[in-house]
């Protein structure tokens, strides 16, 4: 297949290449295009199925937008009073906002309106569901590390805007869940000190709910947010193309290249298809699924409530925090910090934002590693922190549970303080088991691989020898499959610095040095090492010995560095 | 087939802040080299031509059928009408137009997407490539350079040296963000007092929130739960927040017990009227409504976060995330019998706020 030569597009005889080709032409004469064209139409995308998180994330944005777009030519954001005497007839007579009205407008009164109002909603669950497991694949990859801190910053804040644009989106019916969901964040605003009064006051326009909060959150939700959310995602993806993607471990991958497919036409045909899945697979979601009927909730009345009803699964675990928190509060001289609702409200998401946002930085103090890293790490080869994700992942499930405590209580039949409480120690305790049980896992996969490397795969083929002794025969991994599990760095476990130099002087770093090192003792002291080529040969010479038809053959030419462009 | 031109850049030796590891490393010697690029075995569509052909018209086939769905979900805008006939409900015609569209345009982006995924997958020729990364640091001339063309600039400012322009400019622009926060003053009212009080009053009625009809004690069953409006809440203005407000902070909850069940705590012995008791219905929590009642305990419980009221001692919290009792309405009769309120309720309702132990 190499030997077809590309064709020259000025003797084509093909009219849409030619037209292309003077498109280009056009455009090249007025901003230099083929420049930069040149080089990039055949930039390479490595091909991996976790690559594919970031794009649906990508996808259903686009899809957010435009259902979004739609909604707005019908929707009022308009907390004036009415009485409904539209198609809904259930609420015929029934005094209620305009915004709570015009949605009733949108679901029953436009041909598609429904359709739209429920892809935007399943849009935004599979947008952020997107997100989180994209970051997370970004953390355990150490995708994170030099040089896409900044990706990793940009992405954290996509995350959270994601989030609250989705908070402000499922307010805007005005419909009594949503109402709900605003009461409990008004109790939050009035939690922080000094200023949460006259925060929910300037916030609402006075008293809540008041008149206002549907008005300002519209701005917000389909001006304000979106565009951030644009301009960043642009950023995000410059850098990412300017970076060049990184890519998994594997014979022919270095850190000095990056292997794949080029962007045209492999890359763009695949992610372009990619993206018409996404969207027919959420449209499929929105003809078949119901999502968020608000004509069965009613309008909002801050007298009323209903029972047992979820809010969206991203705002799960803030909810569950609330539900977990003990009353505490604190009280000086008449002014008073309730930080059963501080706590998990605003300062939980605090603290956990700024863990994951500094995290690049503390590895690099632990490693003292400043280097560009472009080849992922297999989760298994670092331990700990793939420990302290999983740790992490225990510890927002259990407070998400706790978000449906009610929920769990009623299909468990047992009182939902029981619940509560066996959830309160498990927040406390199930994290350090997860974090112990996993390294014991990443410890023992990283053992078997060494195996593996040392002695081949097992055959299943029992050999008896002629002292009657069974052992099973191992079979020659194939060279590939070999380099990939040894393609890792070795861990450095860093030790401090003496105490006193030779003289006897106290050395002054020896604190800080023997706290780097007590850090990089707890990431890297357990971890199993690839064995080296002396232990390698000594095992094979022993194999020879004993059964010489397993001789596992590695051939030495082809070292990465040289591969660029000169493969085929 | 063109191959990427391998960019004409060297790569800067490793910068590590232990050099000593790097050599260690390379002294161990890595077990296995790279034997270099896995050549991946030539698809069945490289090697047969029936199955080149058969891909080639399944892509063919999802794309036009893609079209015919296209159609088909215009057609089914057209035939599937949601008017409302008069008096019933048209829930019925809007689920099935939401299906018919969501359905024939969901199977038209799906055939789209798989089809070009298809097309790429089996039918295109690209090999895989190995493409050089350039470095990301600029090299040491180009940053010098940078810092020399940085400090010429801050020189012909005279930033340094012309202390006085630069520090008047600081301080303008240290005020300007000031008008801004300005600006947004009115965005609402202050506070003042108007988190202590509510429509209820001296006197006031207890409404029923259903039928709006004033409540006579006696008419009030035993372990009976009745969510009660103030009967001023009635005068506020149709339109504009203020009902709504209201709604927000005054909801009450009646319930009668027998007097002998309740332990009033002291000063509240003659809140109550013959066991009916009132209490705030907005959670202390993060503002609620509760609405879950226990008869046989006279536990109260919210459903937002499960915070767990005793109505028979004082509304206290008994379970839960909730730092402060209920508000309790005193309550009285009047002289027909009805149950009217003794005053507003003594303490602020909703959510515990910073200044709230202060009034
Ligand atoms: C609007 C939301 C987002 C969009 C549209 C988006 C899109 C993408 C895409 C398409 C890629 C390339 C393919 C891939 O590796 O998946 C990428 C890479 C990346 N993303 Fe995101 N992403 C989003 C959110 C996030 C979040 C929440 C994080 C983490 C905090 C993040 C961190 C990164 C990093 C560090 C890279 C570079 C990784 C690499 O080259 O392997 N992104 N993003
Ligand atoms: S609002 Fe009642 S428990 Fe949280």
């Amino acid at each position: 297949m190499s030997s077809t030569t590309p064709p020259d597009v000025s003797a084509s005889r093909n009219t849409a290449i030619r037209g292309a080709g003077k498109v280009v032409g056009f455009v090249d004469e007025r901003i230099t295009s083929s420049n930069w064209l040149k080089r990039n139409l055949r930039k390479i995308f490595p091909d991996h199925w976790s690559f594919l998180l970031g794009e649906i994330a990508l996808f259903s944005l686009i899809l957010i937008i435009l259902s979004g777009v739609f909604l707005t030519f019908w929707f009022k954001p308009s907390m004036a009073h009415i009485t409904y005497e539209g198609a809904y007839v259930p609420m015929r007579g029934i005094a209620m906002s305009e915004a709570y009205a015009s949605t009733l407008e949108l679901s029953f009164e436009v041909r598609g309106g429904l359709l739209m109002r429920q892809v935007h909603h399943w849009s935004t669950l599979v947008f952020i569901a997107a997100m989180s497991a994209h970051m997370l694949r970004v953390f355990f990859t150490g995708a994170f590390r030099k040089p896409r801190e900044l990706n990793w910053l940009v992405g954290l804040t996509l995350l959270v805007l994601g989030v609250a644009n989705g908070f402000t989106g499922y307010s805007l019916p005005d419909d009594l869940l949503s109402g709900t969901g605003l009461r409990i964040i008004e109790g939050g605003i009035l939690a922080i000190p000094v200023v949460g009064t006259y925060l929910s006051y300037f916030i609402f326009g006075g008293e809540y709910p008041g008149e206002d909060i549907i008005t300002r959150l519209y701005a917000i939700h389909i001006l304000l947010v979106p565009g951030l959310i644009v301009a960043l995602v642009t950023v995000h993806l410059m850098i990412l193309w300017y970076q060049k993607h990184t890519q998994w471990p594997g014979s022919g991958k270095s850190e000095k290249n990056v292997v794949g497919y080029p962007f045209f036409p492999i890359y763009m045909t695949k992610a372009g298809g990619f993206m018409f899945i996404v969207f027919g697979f959420i449209l499929l979601m929105s003809a078949t699924v119901q999502i968020n009927p608000v004509w069965l909730y009613g309008p909002y009345d801050p007298s009323q409530v209903t029972a047992g009803v979820q809010p969206d699964w991203y705002i799960g675990f803030l909810d569950g925090g609330l539900r977990l928190m003990p009353p505490w509060e604190i009280s000086i001289f008449g002014y008073n910090i309730p930080l059963s609702v501080l706590i998990p409200a605003m300062i939980l998401p605090g603290v956990i934002l700024t863990l994951l946002a500094v995290y690049p930085w503390i590895e690099q103090k632990v490693t003292g590693d400043k280097r560009e890293h472009h080849i992922l790490d297999r989760p298994r080869n670092m331990p700990v922190r793939t420990s302290l994700g999983v740790a992490f992942i225990v510890f927002y499930i259990v407070l998400w549970i706790a978000g449906g405590n009610d929920f769990f209580a009623t299909v468990l039949e047992i009182p939902v303080n029981w619940v509560s409480r066996f959830l309160q120690f498990s927040l406390i305790l199930m994290p350090p088991i997860a974090f112990w049980i996993t390294k014991r896992i990443c410890l023992g996969l990283q053992r078997r691989e060494r195996e593996k490397v040392l002695h081949g795969r097992e055959s299943g083929m029992i050999v008896v020898s002629p002292e009657g002794e069974f052992t099973e025969r191992h079979e020659p991994l194939d060279p590939h499959e070999a380099y990939e599990l040894v393609a890792h760095e070795r861990p450095v476990v860093r030790e401090p610095e003496p105490a006193t130099d030779p003289n006897g002087v106290p050395n002054p770093n020896y604190k800080k040095s023997l706290r780097r090192a007590r850090l990089s003792h707890f990431y890297f002291a357990d971890v199993i090492d690839k064995p080296t080529r002396d232990e390698l040969e000594r095992v094979h010479h022993h194999h020879e010995e004993i059964a010489p038809s397993s001789n596992g053959e590695t051939p030495q030419h082809g070292a990465s560095d040289d591969q660029g462009g000169q493969h085929h | 087939m063109t191959t990427p031109k391998s960019e004409e850049m060297t790569y800067p030796a490793e910068h590590s802040e232990h050099t000593g590891e790097v050599e260690r490393r390379a002294a161990d010697g890595d077990p296995i080299p790279d034997p270099g690029l896995h050549e991946p075995p030539p698809r069945y569509t490289d090697v047969d031509p029936s199955a080149n052909k058969r891909a080639e018209r399944q892509v063919v086939g999802m794309f036009t059928l893609a079209s015919v769905f296209i159609v088909a979900s215009i057609v089914a805008y057209v035939l599937f009408e949601i008017e409302p006939s008069e008096g019933v409900s048209n829930v019925g015609d809007v689920q099935v137009s939401n299906f018919a569209l969501g359905i024939t345009l969901g199977l038209a982006l799906l055939l789209i997407g798989i089809g070009a995924v298809h097309w790429s997958r089996s039918l295109m020729t690209s090999p895989e490539f190995a493409e050089k990364r350039k470095p990301l640091t600029s090299s040491e001339d180009v940053r010098q350079d940078t810092l020399a063309s940085f400090n010429t600039g801050a020189h012909e400012t005279g930033f340094g040296r012309r202390k006085m322009i630069r520090n008047s400019m600081f301080g303008a622009l240290a005020l300007l963000p000031l008008p801004a926060v300005v600006l947004l003053r009115d965005l609402g009212p202050l506070p003042g007092d108007s988190k202590e009080h509510t429509v209820w009053d001296e006197g006031v009625r207890l409404l029923s929130d259903v039928t709006y009809e004033p409540i006579r004690a006696a008419d009030v069953d035993l372990g009976q739960l009745i969510n009660v409006m103030p009967e001023t809440f009635r005068e506020l203005p149709e339109h504009g927040p203020e009902r709504l407000n209201e709604r927000a902070k005054s909801p009450v909850m009646l319930v009668r017990m027998l007097p002998e069940e309740l332990s009033p705590a002291q000063g509240r012995e003659n809140w109550h009227i013959d066991g009916i008791i009132a209490y705030s219905k907005i959670c202390t929590h993060t503002g609620c409504p509760i609405s879950l009642y226990e008869r046989t305990t006279h536990h109260m419980l919210c459903p937002c976060h499960q915070s767990t009221f005793d109505l028979a001692d004082n509304g206290k919290v008994i379970f839960g995330p909730a730092t402060r009792n209920l508000p309790q309405l005193p309550l009285a009769v009047d002289d027909q019998g009805y149950l009217i309120a003794q005053s507003d309720f003594t303490e602020p309702v909703g959510p515990t706020y910073w200044e709230r132990g202060t009034r």
